[in-house]
């Protein structure tokens, strides 16, 4: 399985750089080692002995079905949850080690819905983390005009608007701007698309796909969309029933042999006579 | 004599007893609120403390009002002929609206709202006081101004056990046989109970944010 095999190449791999027991790989930000999560009640893990790296700078896409365990992943790696086995480094420090506020505050987090505070203004919301952080107003302020031109919003026009005076797509905007609120370098996306009509998401994907380019964070992005994954991806890592499945590069993605893969390429060709 | 002849002659003495009646409601409120919102906030994480507190008051909403007051009357320190018993009945009558509400609104947040402020990095303390309370506020004063027309009204029969207030016309007037009587107590009363419910509904709309 190539999930397993690439597992055994990065385990190599830190074997010949460090001796000791688990060095984090020198531009590996994310590490989960032999990581299992299970939940009371659950005979299946949701996520079952996996490892895997994310290197710097790097768009990794985590593709799978519903319960695949996708998104179980994201809150291992901010600490929402806790491994029951294994170990999730971030930054080198396993985040057990880590205080969940600082790791959370060092870590962007965009979810479908955007998840925006409704009572803030659109300036509240993206200056939430760095007001947290004690930023001085003038820093704060020109840091929110920044993120919101970053996210193709005019602040004279949105800045003082409440949530619900945007449109899905502006909303989901938002989120990005305020998950880059306090400049992390890592950034985690569930579904960040996911709730908007298609051309709305079409749009937002191609300029989200320039953006992530221009801006160099580590990112882990959700999808359950083989073409999103394809636009945005550096490396797809396909997951099934909690387990790497494959682990490419988008090129080499769809020649993959894994019925898994199948199954998703199969669902690019939906409309017949219609190729993608 | 008229309604309203009894009115005009008997304007100052209506005046006090409208104002120890406001006065006999601002006191239960305050306790009410003061106990009810950090009860309900505290009930939030702990289910088996919350169908206790929820049961309890609901059990105190449906004993008959004249009854509770009777009920409270040989109770030492807290009981006794007086405004002290009325207060104390008021304030367990006004509990539940509050502590229900305080429960709704703090746990019917849009769950994606609150994951968000978990993962930005938010304590659980600050989730509280600038993400839950905040926009729970609007659902609390409804239970809070539910609570202040439901304790105005019990007001009134606090004057049975000698509490004073608008009630003591309306007991007077009972036992006279005067409809002017009665109204000069529950005219006032009522009228009180709308001006509250309209205050505060102002005070909710602008407060609400969805």
């Amino acid at each position: 399985m190539i999930g397993a095999r690439c597992g055994k190449a990065t385990m190599t791999r830190v074997n010949i750089t460090d001796a000791s027991s688990s060095p984090p790989m020198p531009d590996a930000i994310i590490q989960l080692q032999t990581v299992t999560y299970s939940v009371k009640g659950r005979i299946q893990p949701l996520v079952t002995d996996l490892s895997l790296s994310v290197n710097s700078a790097e768009t990794l896409v985590l593709l799978g079905r519903s319960g695949s365990g996708k998104t179980t992943l994201l809150r291992l790696i901010n600490r929402m949850l806790l491994p029951s086995h294994g170990t999730v480094l971030v930054d080198g420090k396993a985040t057990s080690d880590w205080d969940p506020i600082r790791l959370r505050r060092h870590i962007g987090y965009v979810i479908q819905e955007a998840g925006l505070f409704p009572h803030f203004t659109v300036a509240e919301n993206v200056g939430l983390v760095p007001k947290l952080e004690n930023w001085d107003a003038a820093r704060l302020n020109s840091r929110v005009a920044e993120l919101l031109h970053l996210v193709g919003l005019e602040p004279s026009e949105f800045a003082q608007r409440r949530p619900a005076q945007l449109s899905g797509g502006q909303r989901q905007r938002v989120g990005v701007a305020r998950a880059l609120g306090a400049d992390p370098p890592i950034l985690l996306m569930d579904e960040p698309f996911g709730a908007l009509d298609p051309v709305t998401r079409a749009e937002l994907q191609h300029e989200f796909s320039e953006l992530s380019h221009r801006l160099g964070k580590t990112i882990v992005f959700v999808t359950h969309d083989l073409r999103e994954a394809l636009l945005l991806a550096s490396r797809i890592v396909l997951l099934e029933k909690g387990r790497i499945v494959a682990d490419s590069k988008p090129q080499d993605f769809l020649r993959i042999e894994h019925p898994e893969v199948k199954a998703f390429t199969a669902s690019l060709q939906t409309v017949p006579g219609v190729s993608p | 004599m008229t309604p309203w002849t009894f009115f005009i002659t008997h304007r100052a003495e209506i005046f006090d007893a409208t104002l120890e009646h406001v006065e006999l409601v601002l006191i239960a409120m305050l306790i009410a609120i003061l106990i009810a919102v950090p009860l309900g906030m505290f009930i939030v994480q702990r289910p088996a403390l919350r169908t206790f507190a929820l049961g309890v008051a609901s059990v105190f909403q449906t004993i008959p009002s004249l009854a509770l007051f009777g009920f409270l009357i040989p109770i030492p320190f807290i009981g006794g002929i007086g405004r002290r018993t009325a207060i104390v009945a008021l304030v367990l009558y006004a509990l539940l609206p509050i502590l229900r509400n305080t429960y709704v609104g703090l746990t019917s947040i849009d769950p994606a709202v609150l994951e968000a402020a978990e993962a930005m990095g938010m304590t659980s303390t600050q989730i509280l006081f600038r993400v839950r309370l905040p926009l729970a506020l609007g659902i609390i004063l409804a239970g809070i101004r539910t609570a202040t027309v439901i304790t105005i009204g019990v007001a009134t029969i606090a004057a049975a056990i000698g509490a004073g207030g608008l009630g003591t016309f309306i007991f007077r007037g009972v036992a006279m046989v005067s409809d002017a009587v009665i109204l000069a107590g529950a005219v006032p009363a009522a009228l009180l109970a709308i001006l509250a419910d309209l205050t505060l509904a102002l005070i909710e709309r602008r407060l609400r944010v969805h």
